[in-house]
């Protein structure tokens, strides 16, 4: 009886695991052999022509990495002390920190487009930055921020209790307790709270059609409009008749740099825990 | 009140010991200390005069408050919310249950320890010197120096002095409890405050670290929380009984080590150490 159940159960494991992963390849593979024929250094820094059927995508990727780059720089320095707010210094059951949490919980929840409705609403008419870099930037910072904060808080709730009465019982300051013990040891898990943000503002489309705009040339400065590789990807696939190539090459080129990010970052914060904690 | 045989035949490791601490000066005076958590009282009017230089051990069954006193003694108590402190608590005639207290010197000059070894995830050696840092020791040459001096001191030093830069969470828990004192007294405090320290050890491991406690005898203050009372007779000058007496803890017999285990006073006390009661 147990015995059948056993096999049954493993059957069906293998079976499940072997599907994600053969979806997972598939979409690799067919993203290969459809786009890898236009890959070449030329698409990665000309400009599209033709609205987009030739050419490369050289604006489009700048403009996402400004995208991105406003997108963490600013939801990073709210994202982390909100964070550490929630995990070191409001007291368990406060009302306050309830109030966040769970705000943050439906928020982390609200469809993109609300978002995208939002940032256009607030920063492209109301702030006056029209279809900008920034409004973009700033909007994706917005959607990312739930994200953000209730894993980052995750990750420092991890951190062992132990670590924080060692620190009281040798008299160390709360800032030092942080600093030196409690981010460090909390890094990986806001590491992934990153890793999590940047893809999921990587990815974003609807909410950047309503705040940086599609223009495809390249971007002057924030305040420019610009189109990032996934509205690239939906406009070429959608609207653009014969355009489906290019769109594959750019879901390469936006998978790679996801990627890249990803191993980059993880790179890095192991490289800065390297100085502070020995596991 | 007899003695029991059973105690009479035990070893009375007391009898040729140097008398360390000499002076019955208290260092730490409790006065009607008590403790509540959300309301419900912990420990309740505990009166115990703690010497200086002296080992004192606290001993009585689980749950009825002698780390909570222990963590009194270093305000560890502030960091639970909704835990209430009434009492006093002289150490060095000042009262140190007052608010307005520079908590941060309070431990550097009461060092705490605690039942499970928890060094940070740095070096070995980083554990020790980064205290120091926090401390105000500017010289790095300073901080290392005063580490390897106090790894020697409880210990450690032959087993780690090859791997100082490897992490601390790779040693035994023997060895990482023995690293924990030693981040302690590496702030040279005046009181060691032990909780379990060899509980969670082997018995070999917990045997090195009993002979590091009593080899601090006559240069700190220390405080041991134990349940093993082997232990407490072994390495006490001073014990204190801790027994619940309605719904709180509090100390029913305190004494040095030789009458409290020969001719204990009290019936519960002398029960307890018999084995009967606990």
């Amino acid at each position: 009886m147990t015995n059948w159940t056993n096999r049954i159960a493993t059957v069906l494991m293998w079976f499940t695991a072997l599907l994600v992963t053969s979806v997972f390849l598939w979409i690799i593979t067919d993203l290969l052999r459809q786009g890898i024929t236009h890959l070449s250094w030329e698409f990665l820094v000309t400009a599209p022509s033709d609205a987009g059927r030739s050419g490369g995508i050289g604006p489009i990727l700048i403009s996402t990495l400004l995208i991105l780059g406003v997108c963490l720089l600013t939801s990073v320095p709210i994202g982390v002390p909100t964070a550490i707010l929630l995990a070191e210094f409001s007291r368990k059951g406060h009302w306050f920190g309830r109030l966040i949490r769970s705000s943050l919980d439906v928020l982390a929840g609200v469809p993109s487009i609300v978002f995208g409705l939002f940032g256009n609403a607030f920063f492209c008419f109301y702030l006056g930055m029209g279809f900008s870099i920034l409004s973009g930037g700033l909007t994706l910072s917005c959607m990312v921020l739930p994200l953000l904060i209730r894993s980052t808080e995750e990750g420092l709730r991890s951190v062992p209790d132990d670590y924080r009465q060692a620190a009281t019982a040798l008299g160390l300051s709360d800032a030092a307790t942080l600093w030196r013990i409690i981010l460090p040891a909390a890094t990986p898990g806001l590491i992934v709270g990153l890793i999590l943000s940047i893809s999921r503002a990587l990815a974003e489309t609807a909410a950047l059609l309503f705040t940086s705009g599609y223009a495809d040339r390249m971007p002057q400065s924030l305040m420019d409009s610009g189109r990032s590789l996934s509205i690239h990807i939906y406009d070429l696939a959608m609207n653009v008749p014969g355009g489906e190539a290019q769109a594959y090459a750019t879901a390469m080129v936006l998978i790679a740099l996801l990627l890249i990010i990803n191993v980059a970052t993880s790179w890095a914060s192991t490289r800065w825990l390297h100085g502070r904690i020995s596991l | 009140m007899t003695t029991s045989p059973l105690i009479t035949q035990t070893i009375r490791p007391w009898a040729n010991r140097e008398p360390c601490c000499k002076t019955q000066l208290p260092h730490i005076t409790t006065t009607n200390l008590s403790v509540s958590y959300n309301g419900k009282l912990a420990i309740d009017h505990v009166n115990l005069p703690i010497n200086r230089g002296c080992i004192t051990t606290i001993i009585g069954p689980s749950g009825c408050g002698k780390s909570t006193f222990l963590s009194c003694l270093n305000r560890m108590t502030d960091l639970a919310t909704h835990c209430k402190v009434s009492g006093s608590i002289a150490f060095n005639d000042t009262d140190i249950t007052n608010p307005k207290i520079n908590l941060i010197a309070l431990r550097r000059q009461i060092g705490m320890n605690f039942q499970r070894p928890n060094p940070p995830p740095l070096s070995i050696q980083k554990n020790l010197t980064f205290p120091l840092k926090q401390h105000g020791i500017k010289r790095k040459a300073d901080r290392v120096a005063k580490a390897q001096t106090i790894l020697r001191r409880v210990g450690l030093w032959d087993e780690v002095k090859d791997r100082l830069q490897t992490p601390a969470l790779r040693l035994s828990g023997g060895q990482q409890q023995r690293l924990c004192i030693a981040r302690a007294l590496v702030l040279s405090p005046e009181v060691l405050l032990l909780d379990e320290p060899c509980s969670a050890l082997d018995p070999i491991a917990s045997g090195v670290v009993e002979d590091l406690i009593t080899s601090l005898r006559g240069q700190y203050t220390v405080v041991v929380v134990t349940h093993n009372l082997a232990q407490a007779r072994r390495i006490a000058d001073n014990v204190a009984m801790f027994w619940m007496l309605g719904q709180a803890g509090t100390i029913i017999e305190h004494s040095p080590v030789a009458p409290m285990f020969e001719s204990p006073q009290n019936e519960i006390t002398a029960a307890y150490l018999r084995g009967e009661r606990g």
